[in-house]
C-alpha cells in the first residue's frame, strides 16, 4: 500500500472525494427543488405544465448522464454564455451541479409522484370538499403525508446521485473516478490496492447512508 | 390513489378556473417559446446549426459506418447484461432471503458493496485490474457486461427482496399448508408474482441499465458515443450535432423500452392474474423506485 | 457482427493461452508468442490503433486512414502479412498497455509517445516520428505564441495525457481544462470556450488541417518537447520489436516511409520527416 504513503497521492484522493461531496451536496439540493416543482406540475390541473413535467421526465430521465453533463458544457457554457465562475474548476463544478440537477430531478420527480400515490384518496377529496384549491391541497394536505413515505426512495435516489457524481470528471474535474484513473496510470503495478481504497470509501460511506433512510423510512412511515 | 390521481387534486374546472388554467397555459407557453427561441439563436450564433455539421446526418454512410455500429454495440451490450443482471438479481434476493446464514449473509454483503461502488470504478478496475488477477485478457466488452451486472443486479436483487416480500404471506402458508418445501414455495408461488408486481422497478433499471453502455466508451468499448460521437466528430467536426443525435437516438431507445413495458403490464393486469400493486401494503409501491445511475 | 465478435473474443482468448503456453521462458526469442510467428504462421496481425485522430488515425467509412495507418501497412507488409490480412482495433489512449498486454493486439501504432513508465509493461520499436507538444489557437490568436505566454489563459487537453501534466507541472498559471478527447477539445476552441488546444504537433496539424476548420485554426509551431512514437508490442516479444527496427530501417531509404507521409500529413504541404535510424531503440 506504498501508494498512499506518498502525500501527493494522498491529496488527489482526497481531493476527488472532497469533489464528489461538494457535487452531492449541491445536486440533491437542486434536485429536490427542481422535483417537488417537476411532480407538482405533473399533478397540477394545467395541461401545458403537466405536459412541461412530462417531457421534462421523459427527457433527462432516457438520456445518459455522460451526455447531459456534455450539454452543460458545450450548451449552457459554449452556446449560451452561462459562465458560473471565473476559475474553471468551479466553472465546471457548477455546470456539473446543474447536469446532476436536471438529471436527477426527474427522478425525484417520479419518487414524488409514487409518494402521492400512497395518501389515500379521502385525503384530497375532504381537502377539496372544505373548499381548498389545487394548491392548497396539495402543499398543506398531500406532499406533507407523501413526503413520509419518500424517504426510502429519495434515500435511494440521493445515494446514486453521489455515485453519479463520478460522471462530471468527463468535463474535466479531477473528482475520484479521475483521480482513481490518475494513480492507476502512474502505479500499474498497485491496481487492487488503489481501488479497494477508493470503492471502500464510497462503500464505507453509503452503505450506512442506505441504512440511515431505510431507518429513518420506517420511523416516519404511515401506519395505515 | 391509481390511474386517476391527478384529478383527484383538483375540482373539475369552473368557469373562473378555466379562465386562469387558460391564463396559464398561454403564459407558461409563451415563456417556454421564448427560452426555446433564444436558445436557438444562441446555438445560431455559435454557428451550430450551419449545414455542413448536420449533412453527414442525412448521409447514409454516416450512419452504416458509425452509428448503427455503435447503436449496435450498445444494444448486445444491454442485451447480455440485462439477461445477466435478471439471473443475478433473483439469485441474491433468494439467497439474501434464505435462512442459512451461510448463505443469506454473503449474499447481503456482495449486494451492499456493488450498489455502493459507482459503476465508472468497477468497469476501470475489471478492465484494468482483473487481467492483473487473472492473467487473462478481458475485452472491452465483458468489462462493459459484468460491471452492469454486478451494479443492476444487485439493485435488482433488492427489488426482488422487497417485491417477494411483499406478496401477501396467506400465499407462501396457502404453499406449505399443501406441503410445498420452501424452495417450492419460492420458484413456484413468491417468485412469479413478485416479478410481476415488480415489472415497473425491473423496466426502470433496464433503461439505467442501457443509458450506463454509455461508461463504456471511457474504456474503449466502441459503442454509441465512441462511434457516433467521438469518431464522427472527429471526421465531420461537429461533436455538438453529433451528440444531439445521439441523445436522440438514446432517448428513442429507452421511451421504446418503458412503452414495451406499459404493455406487458397492461396484458398481465388485464389477465387478471398479478395481484394489483395498489391493493397490496404499501411499502411494496415506496421501496418500489428504482436507484438511478 | 454478433458472431464476429464472439469470434474475435474466442480467438483473443485462444490466443492469450497459446501465449501463456509458450509463455514460460519469454527471454527465448522465436516463439510462436511472438508477432514475426503469428505473421509468418496466419498471415494475420492485429493493429491496435486511434480511430478519432485526423491525420494520424481515423476511421472513415468502414476503414482508417491516416499516417499511423500507412506506418501499420508498411509493417505488415515487412512481416509477410497482406494488406487484406490486417485487422484494426480501436484503441484510446486509457486502453493501450492493457490490450497489448492481454494480447487483444498484436501491435499498437496509436500516437504512442515512449517513455520509461511505458516501457516497463511494452517494448517499443521505433521511433518512427519525433512530436512535440504545440499549440492550436485559433487563426486570429496574437497574445498566446508559446507556452510561455499561457498565464491566464484557458488550455484544453485529453485528461491524463502526458501534455496535460506538463501543463499542469511546468506551466501552474494556465488554466487547464480535460477532456475525454481532442475533438471537444477543438469544438471548445472554435466556440471560444478555451483560447489554446495543447498536445504533440502532429495531431494539431491534423485538426487544423480539417476542412470544418482550414483557415480557422492555426498550429503556434513553438514546440517544447519531444515526443518520439513508437510502436508497441508485447513486453516479451523482443524478437518482434527488433524486426520492427529493421523494417522503418529499409522504409526509410527505399521511400516507403516517405510515401506513407505524402499521402497523408504531406497533403497539406508539409515536408516529409527523415526517419533517423540512429534513435532507434535497442527493445531491450
Amino acid at each position: 500500500m506504498d501508494v498512499f504513503t506518498d502525500s501527493a497521492n494522498i491529496d488527489t484522493y482526497v481531493t476527488g472525494f472532497l469533489w464528489i461531496l461538494k457535487l452531492t451536496a449541491a445536486g440533491a439540493v437542486g434536485a429536490l427543488v427542481l422535483g417537488v416543482l417537476l411532480a407538482a406540475m405533473r399533478v397540477s390541473p394545467v395541461p401545458v405544465l403537466r405536459g412541461f413535467g412530462t417531457a421534462w421526465v421523459n427527457i433527462f430521465r432516457n438520456t445518459p448522464l455522460t451526455l447531459i453533463v456534455f450539454f452543460c458544457y458545450f450548451g449552457l457554457y459554449s452556446a449560451l454564455g452561462f459562465e458560473l465562475s471565473d476559475d474553471i474548476d468551479t466553472n465546471n463544478y457548477w455546470l456539473g451541479v446543474v447536469g446532476l440537477s436536471v438529471y436527477t430531478a426527474a427522478f425525484v420527480c417520479e419518487a414524488i409522484r409514487s409518494g402521492i400515490n400512497t395518501v389515500p384518496v379521502g385525503q384530497a377529496e375532504a381537502a377539496r370538499a372544505i373548499g381548498m384549491s389545487f394548491l392548497q391541497t396539495l402543499t398543506l394536505i398531500v406532499l406533507p403525508q407523501a413526503a413520509r413515505a419518500v424517504v426510502a426512495p429519495l434515500g435511494s435516489t440521493f445515494i446514486a446521485l453521489a455515485k453519479n457524481a463520478t460522471i462530471v470528471g468527463t468535463i474535466g474535474l479531477m473528482e475520484s473516478s479521475t483521480a482513481m484513473k490518475d494513480l492507476i496510470n502512474a502505479n500499474g503495478d498497485a491496481v487492487i490496492p488503489i481501488f479497494l481504497v477508493f470503492a471502500g470509501t464510497f462503500a464505507i460511506v453509503l452503505i450506512p447512508t442506505g441504512y440511515l433512510f431505510g431507518w429513518l423510512a420506517n420511523r416516519l412511515a404511515v401506519k395505515r | 390513489m391509481s390511474a386517476n390521481t391527478d384529478a383527484v387534486l383538483y375540482d373539475h374546472p369552473g368557469p373562473r378556473a378555466k379562465v386562469r388554467n387558460t391564463a396559464l397555459t398561454i403564459v407558461f407557453g409563451i415563456g417556454l417559446l421564448l427560452v426555446l427561441w433564444w436558445i436557438y439563436r444562441k446555438f445560431d450564433a455559435k454557428g451550430q446549426w450551419a449545414g455542413p455539421l448536420w449533412h453527414p446526418f442525412v448521409e447514409g454512410s454516416t450512419w452504416t459506418s458509425y452509428i448503427l455500429p455503435g447503436l449496435w454495440s450498445t444494444v448486445s451490450a444491454a442485451a447480455v447484461a440485462m439477461v445477466f443482471s435478471l439471473i443475478f438479481g433473483i439469485v441474491f434476493a433468494v439467497g439474501r432471503l434464505s435462512d442459512h446464514r451461510w448463505l443469506s449473509v454473503p449474499s447481503g454483503v456482495v449486494v451492499e458493496f456493488f450498489r455502493a461502488v459507482p459503476l465508472l470504478l468497477m468497469m476501470f478496475f475489471i478492465f484494468f485490474g482483473i487481467p492483473f488477477l487473472t492473467e487473462e485478457p478481458m475485452p472491452p466488452f465483458w468489462a462493459v457486461v459484468l460491471g452492469l451486472t454486478f451494479y443492476n443486479g444487485s439493485v435488482l436483487a433488492e427489488a426482488f427482496r422487497a417485491g417477494i416480500r411483499a406478496v401477501p404471506t396467506g400465499q407462501s402458508e396457502a404453499g406449505y399448508a399443501i406441503g410445498m418445501r420452501k424452495n417450492q414455495v419460492m420458484r413456484e408461488i413468491l417468485i412469479p408474482q413478485a416479478a410481476r408486481a415488480m415489472l415497473p422497478v425491473i423496466v426502470s433499471q433496464l433503461v439505467v441499465l442501457v443509458k450506463d453502455t454509455a461508461l463504456g466508451y471511457i474504456i474503449g468499448y466502441t459503442e454509441l458515443l465512441q462511434d457516433g460521437v467521438n469518431t464522427v466528430g472527429a471526421n465531420f467536426g461537429n461533436v455538438v450535432a453529433a451528440a444531439i443525435v445521439a441523445a436522440i437516438i438514446y432517448i428513442i431507445l429507452n421511451a421504446s423500452l418503458t412503452f414495451f413495458a406499459g404493455v406487458l403490464e397492461r396484458r398481465t393486469r388485464r389477465s387478471g392474474r398479478a395481484p394489483r400493486a395498489s391493493a397490496g401494503p404499501a411499502p411494496a409501491t415506496v421501496n418500489a423506485t428504482p436507484e438511478t445511475l | 457482427m454478433r458472431i464476429t465478435r464472439l469470434t474475435a473474443v474466442v480467438g483473443a482468448l485462444a490466443l492469450a493461452m497459446a501465449a501463456a503456453a509458450c509463455g514460460g521462458d519469454d527471454s527465448g526469442s522465436g516463439s510462436a508468442s511472438g508477432i514475426v510467428g503469428k505473421a509468418s504462421k496466419d498471415k494475420k496481425l492485429v493493429f491496435g490503433v486511434k480511430a478519432d485522430q485526423p491525420g494520424l488515425g481515423l476511421q472513415t467509412g468502414g476503414s482508417y486512414t491516416g499516417f499511423d495507418i500507412e506506418i501499420t501497412k508498411i509493417i505488415a507488409k515487412g512481416l509477410g502479412v497482406p494488406e487484406s490480412g490486417i485487422e484494426y482495433k480501436t484503441t484510446v489512449s486509457a486502453n493501450r498497455e492493457p490490450f497489448i498486454q492481454q494480447g487483444q493486439v498484436d501491435v499498437v501504432v496509436a500516437t504512442y509517445t515512449i517513455n520509461d513508465d511505458r516501457k516497463k509493461v511494452v517494448n517499443f520499436a521505433g521511433p518512427y516520428y519525433v512530436a512535440g507538444q504545440d499549440l492550436l489557437v485559433r487563426a486570429d490568436e496574437t497574445a498566446i505564441t508559446g507556452p510561455e505566454s499561457l498565464a491566464g489563459k484557458k488550455v484544453c487537453s485529453v485528461s491524463g495525457s502526458t501534455p496535460a501534466k506538463r501543463i499542469q507541472t511546468d506551466y501552474k498559471d494556465a488554466k487547464l481544462q480535460q477532456f475525454d478527447s481532442y475533438s471537444k477539445c477543438v469544438t471548445a476552441l472554435a466556440d471560444k470556450s478555451v483560447d489554446a488546444v495543447t498536445t504533440d504537433d502532429i495531431i494539431l496539424a491534423g485538426y487544423a488541417a480539417q476542412d470544418q476548420y482550414a483557415g480557422k485554426l492555426k498550429v503556434v509551431g513553438k514546440k517544447f518537447s519531444d515526443e518520439p512514437y513508437g510502436i508497441g508490442v508485447k513486453k516479451s516479444d523482443t524478437e518482434g520489436c527488433n524486426k520492427i527496427n529493421e523494417i522503418l530501417k529499409t522504409a526509410a531509404t527505399d521511400g516507403s516511409y516517405k510515401a506513407a507521409w505524402d499521402a497523408t500529413l504531406g497533403k497539406s504541404g508539409s515536408a516529409a520527416p527523415t526517419l533517423d535510424v540512429s534513435k532507434l531503440t535497442n527493445c531491450s
